[in-house]
């Protein structure tokens, strides 16, 4: 069997018996540590001299349509796919007793993780695209069943939003398919990055555009993003590790797949228009971010924020750019599955997120704060995490697109973005003060309890994966190079 | 080990790796984390010492740190040149008299891991600064010590001044990092490399607008803005001083907030290069600092506070020193005396607070010459070099600062020179209250000499505030110019310790119960952090406000429901034309799908 089949198979395998009633946790913990062990085995046996996608494994299903269940991974993918694995082994050990079917719960949890693999691992058009809607329901059961707050309301606010970005993505697939010259007709991704690449196939503006905002609402792009920060507060705190952290990442996956080899043009051509909407994600929402009076809906705001980042580097379109916004997706969703996990255990701890009612829990729970102060500080994009690391080049790679001596939109964009360095650490640290230091808030008693041993070990992981990246980028940019300097126009 | 090589690499990773271990393996033990600080600070102190004085050292080696092929590569590279070199000898070895005296300022202290884990990692970051070889690596060093100076800023967070101040110097300083980033990318662009050899060897190769290289000089020049606390964004300094007062001598003193200085030095060759008017704004920025910040360190009452002003004014001359001298060696002289008696200085303010139970306030003080004498002595010390007095150290640093400037510009020269006035004001009316009179406190009253782990490097500290000015020791650290002093600079800054002095004397010697002088503009630091109070409550806070609102009614309101509404709506009076509610959603979902399909082939 291909290891990247196992690696789909094996978090559906573990929810079917979370299903059937198995010790949930139990399983489902070990399911996903074998799954962590099998992508960090992938990443090492991946030849990166060779390079392109390794681990192929083909099965016609329709061939008269062309349509095969194939899988394979370059570097990108598996970059993704060690992403997925580490956050979902994270977010299993985060979650805690649950009350109402655990056994859903966990394999809830686990579908959403099969689903964002298996859009991570194929290279089919049509599965590629199939998987991503594998977890969208997953991710709406999450939150309409075991959410906090209006979680019905949001459940499906959101997850008709998502869908209604997935039809405007279906729509844009379709016209790429579409735009192959029929007697070359495939679903195959690597076959459509040839043909673009060769300038063989020329779907033309409108089906970029489908793309861009097809992926876009899936990305939370300003004005798209106002599902984000109300289903990650409302979900419960493993759902949001694995939204956030992974499945939004999606978007971004595709568009750094698809649209780059079969677009340059195009996005060149809009690359205006992405950067006032990016710039709307760093400096309107960071703003909003800014105003916020809920920790979790902070951090929902501010992970929207971050992904202007990553259009910076998209649109960039140049080798440091897109390596920096990949290197970004793998930064980015560990920093906010491991601040997800530490709001999820403040409001179990203190009963609250307002930041009204905290402050001083540094105090009765220093590993919380300790842990969240880690976090925060990826957040911000400090040296010595891989966050930092994927910002520097973006901004550089973005700065790039220009002549010295002159400042056009590129590097005016530029500019406005590093102002983001500033809001993100005006609101960071303003929640940081407001809830860990200063006097003790009123939910915050003297038996309050630290930090759990769950939790705890989990984000020391997450960090620990922030900080190996961040002192050695090239651990991940040794496998994201190769795929740039073939991708970037 | 004993490789030379080796030494630099040991120096900048020792405290790191300082820093995990008693983060990790000592959270609870304060006599280890302590001797672990102490001996990792004595460590780096004692091989920069020999790096210093093997100046056929030459380090080649660079850990490779971003790398992508072709486009772009930022390397952890080491620069071991006289700038680098001196740097760290007085970087290392204040640190480790600091890290000394903490042992006894923090005895009893809830936090002994965590306070050395900080000092540890600030080490490690300052080091960082120091030995970096590109703008790069520089910045990544420059965010560091500010997140320790975050830390140790925030050590009594349960205190809410102090909670505020740690955000606040963290939150200042990233708007000039804002400054520097964009600076670094703009010299990046027009020269291609980040390295500051290859910056220094491709800036006379190419050619770009010279307003474009002057911006670029600038924005990088805000970096030092934001560091080295000068105005517009000194208002952090002050409030640091929430930070233990070790923490206030070594980061926010003599080390870190040189830091900005020390970077115009290192990038002194491209200052040059640039255009006139870079420097013209540097040195004007230096000046009203050097200036305003006296003018607001007369009226302070808090001892620490007087000396955080004080070292903002001094880095005002350094900046000035700058702009308008030949070398960058004249400001890293006065960096280089500053550092030993400002440092020294806040030891003593430390030893006086300790002695005073936490008490800050110096009109709670007085009466202290004969309780704490080895203290006063090192404090007439340091305000004596501080004031510049011939024989001490800060005379000769201040002189050829003042001397340039009265070269460069006239105006400037003038405002330097009423600095100095400013400065010997101010620390004799400190002296005056503090050390004279009688006790107007209880606590001042039972005042004692501090323990001897505090003393020691109190004493140690006060000969370099004597004697690092002079030429013979001076000479071995700097390769200073000799410019012809005029004799003006000379009357100019000896009036202005003398009119400084007996001005002090007359208002304070006497041990007044309060200040006899009331300036509320000067008290209240020109109003300049009441603006910056009311520009993030209102206009940075309004605009999140409005932004928050208009996410919530307008997009999400709006645009999002709206369109949600119209949708249901539609459903709805399709309900009433008797469809059924899915067959009216599936005949608009096919209707749609065939109409997009049908425009994307036959268009």
């Amino acid at each position: 069997m291909s290891p990247l089949l196992s690696l789909i198979l094996i978090p559906l395998v573990t929810a079917a018996f979370c299903m059937a009633g198995a010790a949930p946790r139990r399983i489902s913990l070990f399911g996903a540590g074998a799954n962590l062990l099998l992508g960090l085995y992938l990443l090492a046996s991946y030849n990166i001299g060779i390079g392109g996608f390794q681990f192929v494994s083909e099965k016609a299903l329709f061939p008269a349509y062309g349509l095969h269940f194939s899988l394979g991974a370059d570097g990108l993918s598996l970059v993704l796919i060690l992403l997925a694995t580490l956050v979902t082994f994270a977010a299993v050990w985060v979650t805690p007793k649950i009350e109402k079917f655990a056994g859903m719960f966990y394999a809830c949890l686990l579908f959403i993780s099969a689903g964002a693999i298996g859009a991570f691992a194929s290279i089919d058009l049509f599965f590629f695209y199939a998987f991503h809607e594998l977890a969208l329901i997953p991710t709406f059961l999450l939150i309409g069943i075991w959410g906090s707050g209006e979680r019905q309301r949001i459940a499906w606010k959101v997850t008709i939003y998502l869908a209604f970005g997935s039809f405007i993505l279906l729509l844009g697939l379709i016209g790429l398919w579409l735009a192959v010259p029929p007697e070359l007709r495939t679903l195959d991704i690597r076959l459509l990055q040839q043909l673009g690449s060769a300038g063989m196939m020329q779907p033309g503006p409108v089906v970029y555009l489908l793309l861009l905002f097809g992926f876009g609402i899936l990305i939370a792009l300003f004005p798209f993003h106002t599902w984000a920060p109300e289903a990650y507060a409302s979900a419960p705190a493993p759902a949001a590790m694995l939204h956030a952290g992974v499945l939004k990442k999606f978007g971004l996956y595709g568009l750094l797949r698809l649209a780059v080899p079969i677009f340059p043009a195009e996005i060149q051509q809009f690359a205006h228009l992405v950067l006032v909407l990016l710039l709307g994600n760093i400096l309107y929402v960071g703003f909003v971010t800014m105003a916020q009076k809920r920790l979790d809906l902070m951090l929902g705001y501010s992970s929207v924020m971050h992904m202007g980042y990553a259009f910076l580097g998209f649109v960039a379109l140049n080798q440091l750019g897109l390596g920096g916004m990949s290197l970004m997706l793998f930064a980015h969703g560990l920093t906010i599955a491991a601040l997800f996990a530490l709001s999820g255990e403040i409001a179990r701890r203190t009963g609250t997120l307002e930041f009204s009612e905290l402050g001083g829990l540094a105090g009765v729970a220093p590993k919380l704060g300790l842990l969240f102060g880690f976090a925060a500080m990826a957040s911000v994009g400090l040296p010595g995490f891989s966050t930092f690391a994927s910002e520097i080049m973006i901004f550089f790679g973005a700065f790039a697109r220009g002549t010295a001596g002159s400042f056009d939109w590129f590097q005016t964009a530029t500019a406005l973005a590093l102002w983001g360095v500033v809001i993100s650490a005006v609101y960071m640290l303003r929640a940081y003060r407001r809830v860990f230091w200063g006097s003790r808030g009123s939910a915050v008693k003297d038996e309050t309890e630290d930090v759990s041993s769950g939790v705890r070990w989990a984000v020391i992981l997450l960090i620990a994966g922030l900080l190996l990246t961040g002192f050695r980028p090239a651990i991940l940019l040794d496998y994201l190079n190769p795929v740039f300097a073939y991708l970037a126009p | 080990m004993n490789d030379p090589q080796l030494f630099p690499w040991i120096i900048l990773f020792a405290p790191l790796v300082a820093a995990a271990a008693i983060l990790f393996l000592l959270p609870r033990n304060d006599t280890a984390a302590a001797w672990t600080g102490v001996l990792t600070a004595a460590l780096t102190c004692f091989l920069s010492w020999k790096v210093f004085l093997d100046p056929s050292l030459r380090i080649t080696a660079q850990i490779p740190w971003l790398e992508v092929p072709g486009a772009f590569s930022v390397p952890i590279g080491i620069i071991l040149d006289n700038l680098s070199r001196v740097m760290l000898v007085v970087v290392t070895t204040i640190a480790t008299l600091v890290f000394i005296y903490s042992a006894g300022y923090m005895r009893g202290d809830e936090g002994i891991p965590r306070y050395y884990a900080s000092l540890c990692l600030f080490l490690f970051s300052m080091l960082g600064i120091v030995l970096a070889d590109n703008f790069v690596m520089m910045f990544i060093f420059w965010e560091l010590v500010g997140v320790s100076s975050y830390l140790l800023i925030g050590h009594y967070f349960r205190k809410d001044s102090a909670a505020d101040a740690a955000k606040q110097a963290f939150t200042v300083n990233r708007v000039g990092d804002f400054g520097f980033m964009l600076g670094i990318l703009m010299l990046w662009l027009a020269t291609g490399s980040v390295m500051f050899s290859g910056i220094e060897k491709n800036l006379a190769a190419v050619t770009m607008h010279p307003g474009y290289l002057a911006a670029a000089c600038l924005l990088v020049f805000c970096g030092t803005l934001g560091k080295s606390a000068q105005m517009p964004l000194h208002v952090w300094l002050p409030n640091s001083m929430e930070g233990p007062t070790p923490v206030s001598s070594l980061l926010h003193a003599a080390t870190m907030v040189a830091a900005g200085v020390y970077m115009l030095a290192r990038i002194f060759p491209v200052l040059l290069a640039a255009p006139e008017v870079v420097r013209e704004v540097i040195m004007w920025v230096g000046a009203v600092t050097c200036f305003a910040a006296g003018l607001m360190a007369t009226q302070q009452d808090d001892i620490k506070r007087i000396l955080a002003y004080s070292t903002i004014s001094q880095l005002g001359y350094m900046v000035v020193g700058i702009a308008v001298a030949p070398a960058g060696d004249v400001a890293m002289f006065h960096l280089f005396t500053h550092a030993f008696f400002k440092c020294m200085l806040f030891l003593c303010a430390g030893s006086v607070i300790i002695a005073l139970h936490h008490e800050q306030n110096i009109w709670k003080m007085g009466g202290l010459l004969g309780r704490m004498p080895l203290t006063a002595l090192c404090v007439v010390v340091g305000t004596l070099a501080l004031a510049g007095t011939p024989g001490f150290s800060g005379y000769y640093s201040k002189d050829l600062i003042v001397a340039y400037a009265h070269g460069a510009n006239n105006t400037v020269f003038w405002i330097t020179a009423g600095a100095a006035l400013l400065t010997s004001f101010y620390m004799f009316r400190l002296f005056f209250v503090v050390f004279l009179g009688r006790p107007r406190g209880e606590h001042a009253e039972h005042a004692k000499q501090s323990p001897a782990v505090m003393t020691i490097p109190l004493l140690l500290l006060a000969i370099p505030s004597l004697a690092a000015g002079y030429p013979v020791i001076a000479k071995h650290f700097f390769d200073l110019p000799h410019p012809e002093i005029p004799h003006i600079v000379h009357y100019a800054l000896l009036a202005a310790l003398g009119v400084g002095f007996l001005l002090a004397a007359a208002l304070y010697a006497r041990g007044p119960a309060k200040d006899p002088v009331r300036i509320p503009l000067f008290a209240n630091r020109l109003y300049i952090d009441n603006f910056y109070s009311w520009l993030v409550a209102n206009v940075q806070g309004g605009l999140a406000v409005l932004g928050s609102w208009f996410d919530r009614w307008v997009i999400d309101g709006l645009f999002v429901t709206g369109a949600a509404r119209t949708v249901w709506a539609t459903g709805y009076v399709l309900r009433l034309l008797q469809l059924g509610n899915l067959q009216a959603y599936a005949f608009f979902f096919g209707a749609g799908v065939l109409a997009l399909l049908y425009y994307l082939i036959f268009r």
